[in-house]
């Protein structure tokens, strides 16, 4: 069975300007990534790895160079399209949960469907599939505040996997949780990679995870250094 | 999402209690801040007007150049006439005679003779006309501290002062001394029926009212009055309106009589003074000749540089004249200065909390920064965030605005309503001017709409102002945001 790629990214480069100069984050960075691989951008602070991540989400441009995400090409589409392309087809994952705190589970949950106006009795459906898959479905009247750091981060994969998108962008999502819960949210994103067609993406430089990742990229100074694809993983 | 918004909006108190509240309460003070300055500006005018000005007045020009006389030998006659004409001409005020006058007041003892004098300032008002509105205006039912109003001629009201310097109480009678208009020596018995307080500082301490039929007697001015008094319907002096009445009055009837008093030949004048002419013709064949003899006999007014083009030998001198209330007891610079001071007070006011509110909207936008990066993450368009925080502002705006009006202008009824005393303070005061001991506030029509100014406007623009740097910011900026 072939697969095709979700991520198809063409001599990147990515620039900041710093005061009359400026600085590169990212340079001739290549790569492509297959539908339904779980793969780590890896690397220290200021590697390039959350810059690379926010241009996947095209929630960054790029300098210059090619960036093809989901057969569109980032570059080309406007702020509303790209917008759409997250709506519809990608979830998000960062390290401090992001949960709105004066919604419960559910309704933190619920928000991806409602903005792609999904109807309500499929809402309701989803809603509580997404609950049951992160074993939340005792919480869901619970509000963030009320729940440890890693019942939001599990609140906020189910958030992030409701609408079953086919990219998902995490951007650290370990870096505040205990080893025992680092260890569980992996290993439930590792099963719904597994159930679902999900390409999941990290952005990491959290060792307890990498033995979970199926694809490992070293960045440094916004370059790869190198990529390496992992047949059996340590905790697979 | 609508629904899903007003949920966040309704649990998020910072969001939605607060903001409100800052608005109810912000609105609240400004409308009864500029109410209550409206208010306390009319209280001080109006008192000037109902003891001595009107909001305009009629009298004759030479009555106007010795007003500080109280020269009732220069007063108006045929007031019946004036007044009719006056009411027809400016149908929005209500005219009414006034006869001010001095004298002594003399209280007998057993014996007849003098148990106590004193000086007193009279005024002469109409009480029983059907039409006339003195006592509401005086606002005497809750001045008369004892006893009643006046029901005859020859009845009197004195201030508490005057009671207690004269050592007379209700049903006492007094002996007013003073001159006719003839300049002829008079002594009248009044009966005390009532003693009043006006709470208006210093200005009641020698005064007694008096019904204008028995000052017209004890004075001999019988159809005559020093003066005619115009108050607006409202009661509310529009300083704009009074004086563009005055203007017209002075430029289309008082000008006329005046031509026509001094040249007799000059009919044609006659034929658009409207009603002027009856007085006119009454003046200008008997009255003015003996008049001016009278006053030539009189040596009172022979120091007379400031009156201008008049003389007293010049018959205009009794062409009725209006003055506004702003020309009367030296106020104008008083109500020029109110009118700017009221504006640039309400305008800093209104300044202030506009930047208040204008800020609580820009932070209550910034503070959200990283919710909105969470929402654009997951698929919401700039567009769509930045509509949504305007109709959220718009919404609290409202909403905060409306119960700040009517929080604000229920406050501003009460104190209108009931007032705030600050009898204490007046009268430790040793000023001449009319100053009320009760302050009241006004409301006015721009009360209803003066707090969407700052309460919508400022909210909105202050939440636009943050949502423009949605648009201005990379989206991963507002990420940045939202993970620190």
């Amino acid at each position: 069975m072939s697969t095709k790629n979700v991520i198809e990214i063409k001599n990147l480069v990515k620039q900041f300007s710093v005061g009359e100069g400026y600085f590169t984050a990212l340079q001739s960075v290549d790569l492509s990534l297959a539908e339904g691989e779980f793969v780590g951008l890896v690397g220290p602070s200021g590697s390039g790895k959350t810059t690379l991540l926010n241009i996947i989400g095209g929630l960054d441009s790029a300098t210059h160079g090619s960036v093809n995400v989901l057969d569109k090409s980032i570059e080309k589409t406007s702020h509303n399209e790209r917008a759409e392309i997250r709506r519809k087809n990608m979830g998000f994952i960062f390290q401090s949960y992001n949960l709105l705190p004066v919604y419960t589970v559910y309704e933190n949950v619920e928000l991806p469907l409602i903005l792609n106006n999904v109807e309500k009795t499929d809402r309701v459906k989803k809603v509580t599939q997404a609950i049951e898959w992160v074993g939340l479905q005792d919480k869901i009247n619970s509000k963030p505040a009320q729940m440890s750091g890693g019942e939001c981060q599990r609140t906020a994969i189910a958030r992030a996997i409701v609408h079953e998108p086919a990219l998902l962008l995490a951007d650290e999502p370990t870096a505040n949780l205990d080893a025992e819960n680092s260890h569980n949210i992996m290993k439930i994103l590792s099963k719904l990679n597994t159930e679902m067609s999900t390409s999941f993406v990290f952005a990491t430089h959290d060792e307890k995870i990498m033995g979970y990742l199926k694809r490992i990229i070293h960045l440094e100074d916004g370059r790869i250094l190198n990529d390496k694809k992992i047949s059996i993983p340590k905790f697979s | 999402m609508i629904k899903f918004l007003a949920k966040g909006l309704i649990r998020d108190r910072s969001r939605s209690l607060f903001p409100l509240l800052t608005i109810i309460i912000t609105v609240t003070l400004v409308i009864f801040g500029i109410g209550f300055m409206e208010g306390a500006m009319n209280n001080f005018l109006q008192s000037t007007a109902v003891i001595s000005s009107g909001h305009v007045k009629v009298v004759t020009k030479a009555y106007e150049k010795e007003s500080s006389q109280l020269p009732n030998d220069l007063a108006l006659f045929k007031t019946n006439k004036i007044i009719q004409n006056l009411s027809d001409l400016y149908p929005n005020y209500f005219w009414t005679p006034r006869i001010t006058f001095g004298g002594l007041l003399d209280t007998p003892n057993e014996d007849g003779d003098t148990k106590e004098q004193g000086p007193v300032f009279g005024i002469g008002i109409d009480f029983h006309s059907k039409t006339s509105r003195q006592i509401e205006i005086w606002e005497l039912e809750k001045y008369l501290l004892h006893g009643n109003l006046p029901k005859n001629t020859n009845d009197a009201l004195i201030s508490t002062k005057l009671a207690k310097q004269l050592s007379v109480n209700v049903g006492s009678t007094v002996t007013l001394i003073s001159t006719t208009m003839d300049n002829a020596f008079t002594t009248y018995n009044f009966e005390i029926t009532g003693i009043f307080n006006l709470n208006k500082g210093q200005v009641d301490r020698q005064m007694m009212l008096v019904d204008i039929s028995g000052a017209r007697q004890a004075l001999g001015m019988e159809g005559a009055a020093s003066e005619i008094l115009g108050y607006h319907q409202s009661l509310y002096y529009n300083d704009n309106e009074a004086t563009s009445m005055r203007n017209d009055f002075n430029l289309t009837i008082s000008d006329s009589i005046t031509k026509v008093l001094r040249d007799e030949a000059s009919y044609d004048a006659l034929s658009y003074m409207n009603g002027w002419n009856m007085i006119s013709d009454i003046e200008k064949r008997k009255l003015p000749r003996q008049r001016t003899d009278a006053l030539s006999d009189n040596q009172m007014y022979d120091n007379n540089e400031d009156w201008e083009d008049l003389s007293v030998e010049d018959p205009a001198i009794y062409a009725p004249t209006m003055i506004a209330l702003r020309d009367a007891s030296q106020l104008a610079s008083m109500v020029d200065f109110s009118n700017v001071a009221m504006g640039v007070m309400a305008g800093i006011f209104l300044v202030i909390v506009t930047i208040v509110l204008w800020n609580m909207g820009l932070m209550n936008g910034l503070r959200r920064y990283g919710e909105f990066g969470l929402r654009l993450a997951i698929g919401e368009s700039k567009s769509q965030v930045y509509r949504s925080m305007i109709i959220e502002a718009l919404l609290i705006g409202f909403v905060g605005t409306l119960l700040g009006t009517i929080l604000g202008v229920s406050l501003t009824y009460y104190v209108q309503e009931n007032g705030i005393d600050y009898s204490e303070a007046i009268n430790q005061m040793s000023s001449d001017m009319v100053l009320p001991n009760v302050f009241y506030a006004k409301v006015t029509s721009e009360l209803y709409y003066i707090g969407f100014i700052p309460g919508v406007l400022a909210t909105v623009l202050g939440t636009m102002l943050a949502g423009f740097a949605i648009y201005r910011r990379e989206m991963s900026q507002l990420f940045k945001e939202l993970e620190s």
